[in-house]
């Protein structure tokens, strides 16, 4: 690990507490017990740190069938590009390997830490303690870790142990890989007979196109055509100005954070997560010809339900009270205002 | 303007009509009502700026790059991830010089997006294995001694797509997770001594206050070591995208462990394994077992210029090639460049400050001739590594490993100066 580790070692603090404490600053205060137990939520491989609760298998398929899976799948499979929970047992060695929770994560404390720390995507620490066992028992499940009788809580948390657990070693790159002190040995002249190209980067042509035609552009263009365009943008900015209040989208712009992990408005919207919501003031919900919506969502639309500006703020009050079964995973906009801002953010940026 | 009837660039482009030729003259000499005069227009015609006044003191605030440098900008690869959110861009290596990387266009990675936070309402707080869990507000932290250290921050996924063969087309994409600024802040050492360590204590965990709480495990040595808690970048303060108002800086070491928007330092006896030291940051050989804790960045290097992105546009001649070397573990001692794909190679010129775990820049000045160029350099540190190639990684890594790629990087250049990633025997 640290070879060069540094030269004030723990027996200098051992030996000397009286002194440190003379030479503090006095800065900061004590913390109290309740801003502790606000922010120490890490969960340790011991299970330091897990509070009191439980859950089971079938209560987390609920909550993960409502907060997890448009994104990481009903099987844990992964939709798009968004991470695989569940499988890959045995990949590790292969040419593809699948690293899911269940053929690589080391420790459950790590499940159990981060959907609660960091999950659903967009709605971070949103789940309740009960409902991150849950969840967490119903990932095991997924990955033929428990049985579907399974509960998962604090006093059951040491039953479980990952099958990857003993798949990780100390980094030993200063033991065993030779460059590391090759730098005196470091050939100069003649060092090889023959060099052929054996990979290429324009076949594969991944690069982001832009970037070259951009500057490609940039180089054949002359000063005038930079000018040029200067000019058309400074007549396209008054017309701007007709629209939703500034000050409104503004404070849109904020609220829709909520929002954009799964939604895109504006130029180039495409579906994601959800669908894009270009021209969504005055459709019939649930009607995107490429978009897989929920069964609930296709029926109100169906008989009748058009989003405008009395359905939506009803919609984002209280999505699932709406729209019993919606895949919509968002709880809803508690402030009426918040609500107006998002609104106006959306109506500002259609394009 | 002198003339309405055409911009400068339209007489530049009359002027290349035309040639240099007097008499070829004769047609701009016309349009232009004067006396036809040899040489670039450039300098024998009055240009706008010569003339007119240019905006005052008070139209920029806060100042930014000329329209003319506007393609000088942070990129994204959009296939590479899910969402923007949890993402990386890419510093534009190729465009840049010296060792410094401008605060607007170090390159970003994000868990959770951008946390936009509040300063007065942004606290520091030290609890675990202390003798006195702390709250620091920012204007207390301003308040501890600070030191000014100039250091590189590289994601250890940096390079990570070119394991299985050469793939991105320029240097801002092969090589550009990477940074170069001089931080001011308070030595982690001062804090935790503030909060006082108890015996035990062997392990911190810094956490952030985006959206993703981003944690690691660092040993106790290296917290008491050289690491910062940052809250200003290159003299301003932390750009939102860099961590504002707080930063962790942990020198030489995974650019994940940097932790931005830091809330909490927790004591401990213990690694916590958490999700970014485990399911990501650890590195997987062909053998399906994984190493961990593979925080040290391995000295590298890369050519910037010429590259993809600046292909050699001068034709023959008197020739620069510029780029960056740098290690986690020091100084980097020397670069050698080779021109024909490492058969022969020269040292180049390191030219400015040369500071342990920062970025340093290096020049080899030749006479191209016009032929065909395999370009690579390489880094010698003061630890005595040499940079290895790419092949002798994978013999060693496999393929799968993603994370610590520092092969040598190769740039075959063709006749016409085009520049293109590969890979050579």
């Amino acid at each position: 690990m640290l070879k060069r580790a540094a030269p004030l070692a723990l027996a200098a603090l051992v030996a000397a507490p009286s002194a440190a404490q003379a030479d503090k600053f006095g800065l900061g205060r004590e913390a109290t017990q309740d801003e502790i137990a606000a922010w120490d939520i890490d969960i340790r491989p011991d299970g330091q740190g897990l509070p009191e609760g439980s859950g089971d298998v079938w209560t987390g398929e609920e909550v993960y069938v409502e907060q997890c899976a448009s994104c990481h799948g009903d099987f844990g499979e992964g939709i798009d590009r968004w991470p695989i929970l569940a499988g890959g047992w045995g990949s590790l060695e292969s040419e593809d390997p699948v690293k899911t929770v269940g053929s690589y994560w080391p420790y459950l404390s790590t499940v159990w830490d981060y959907v609660h720390r960091a999950m659903p995507f967009g709605q971070a620490q949103s789940l309740s303690d009960d409902e991150v066992y849950a969840v967490t028992a119903y990932i095991l499940y997924l990955n033929d870790l428990v049985d579907d009788d399974f509960t998962l809580s604090k006093e059951t948390f040491a039953e479980v142990e990952m099958p990857n657990e003993d798949g990780f070693f100390m980094d030993n790159r200063e033991e065993v890989e030779p460059w590391m002190s090759d730098s005196a040995e470091a050939c100069m002249t003649d060092c090889k007979d023959e060099v052929e190209i054996t990979y290429r980067a324009a076949v594969l042509d991944v690069t982001p196109a832009d970037a070259a035609a951009r500057e490609a552009a940039e180089k054949a263009a002359g000063e005038g055509e930079q000018t040029a365009s200067a000019e058309t943008e400074a007549e396209a900015e008054p017309a701007a100005e007709e629209g939703p209040d500034p000050e409104l989208v503004a404070a849109g712009e904020r609220v829709w954070n909520k929002c954009r992990a799964c939604h895109k408005v504006g130029e180039g919207a495409a579906n994601g997560v959800g669908p894009h919501l270009n021209g969504v003031v005055g459709r019939e919900a649930g009607s995107l010809e490429d978009y897989r919506y929920s069964k609930a969502m296709e029926t109100a639309g169906e008989d009748g339900l058009v989003w405008n500006d009395e359905t939506m703020t009803e919609y984002l009050a209280n999505p699932r009270k709406m729209i019993r079964g919606t895949k919509m995973t968002f709880a809803g906009l508690r402030d009426e205002e918040d609500i107006d801002a998002v609104l106006a953010y959306i109506e500002a940026q259609q394009p | 303007m002198t003339d309405e009837s055409k911009t400068p660039s339209a007489s530049r482009r009359a002027f290349l009509r035309g040639g240099l030729a007097a008499a070829g003259g004769a047609a701009a000499a016309a349009a232009a009502g004067r006396a036809a005069a040899s040489g670039d227009p450039a300098i024998t015609e009055l240009q706008p700026w010569n003339q007119y006044l240019g905006e005052g003191v008070d139209a920029r605030p806060y100042g930014m790059p000329s329209q003319f440098e506007s393609h000088v900008v942070r990129r994204n690869v959009e296939w590479l991830t899910a969402d923007t959110t949890s993402s990386v861009n890419f510093t534009p290596l190729h465009e840049l010089d010296g060792i410094i990387t401008p605060n607007g266009l170090c390159f970003e990675r994000h868990h959770g997006g951008i946390a936009e936070i509040e300063p007065d309402k942004h606290r520091l707080m030290i609890n675990g294995l202390v003798e006195k869990p702390l709250v620091f507000t920012m204007a207390d932290l301003m308040r501890f001694p600070r030191e000014n250290r100039v250091y590189f921050l590289e994601c250890a996924a940096n390079t990570g797509m070119e394991w299985r063969g050469a793939q991105l087309n320029g240097c801002q994409y092969t090589h550009g997770m990477i940074h170069n600024v001089m931080y001011t802040g308070v030595p982690l050492r001062m804090l935790l001594e503030e909060a006082g360590l108890r015996t035990n204590a062997k392990w911190v965990m810094p956490e952030g206050a985006d959206a993703a709480a981003m944690t690691r495990s660092v040993p106790i040595e290296k917290a008491l070591d050289d690491c910062l808690v940052a809250f200003k970048m290159n003299g301003e303060a932390l750009r939102p995208e860099q961590g504002y108002p707080l930063r962790l800086v942990v020198p030489g070491w995974e650019g994940n462990m940097w932790v931005k928007w830091l809330r909490r330092i927790e004591v401990g006896d213990e690694p916590w394994h958490h999700r970014e030291e485990t399911s990501k940051y650890t590195d997987l050989l062909e053998n399906g077992k994984a190493r961990r804790f593979t925080w040290e960045m391995d000295a590298k290097s890369v050519i910037t210029s010429p590259s993809p992105q600046v292909p050699i546009t001068h034709g023959r001649g008197h020739t620069v090639i510029t780029g960056v070397a740098w290690s986690g573990r020091g100084r980097v001692t020397q670069v050698d460049v080779t021109l024909d794909g490492g058969k022969t190679w020269r040292k180049a010129r390191i030219d400015g400050p040369s500071l342990s775990k920062s970025m340093h820049r290096f020049y080899l000045e030749f006479e191209w001739d016009g032929s065909p160029l395999l370009l690579q350099s390489r880094a010698h540190d003061d630890t005595g590594y040499l940079q290895p190639t790419k092949d002798e990684l994978r013999a060693v890594r496999g393929e799968n490993s993603i994370y610590h790629n520092n092969g040598i990087q190769t740039w075959y250049v063709n006749e016409k100066g085009v520049a293109e990633n590969v890979e050579v025997s």
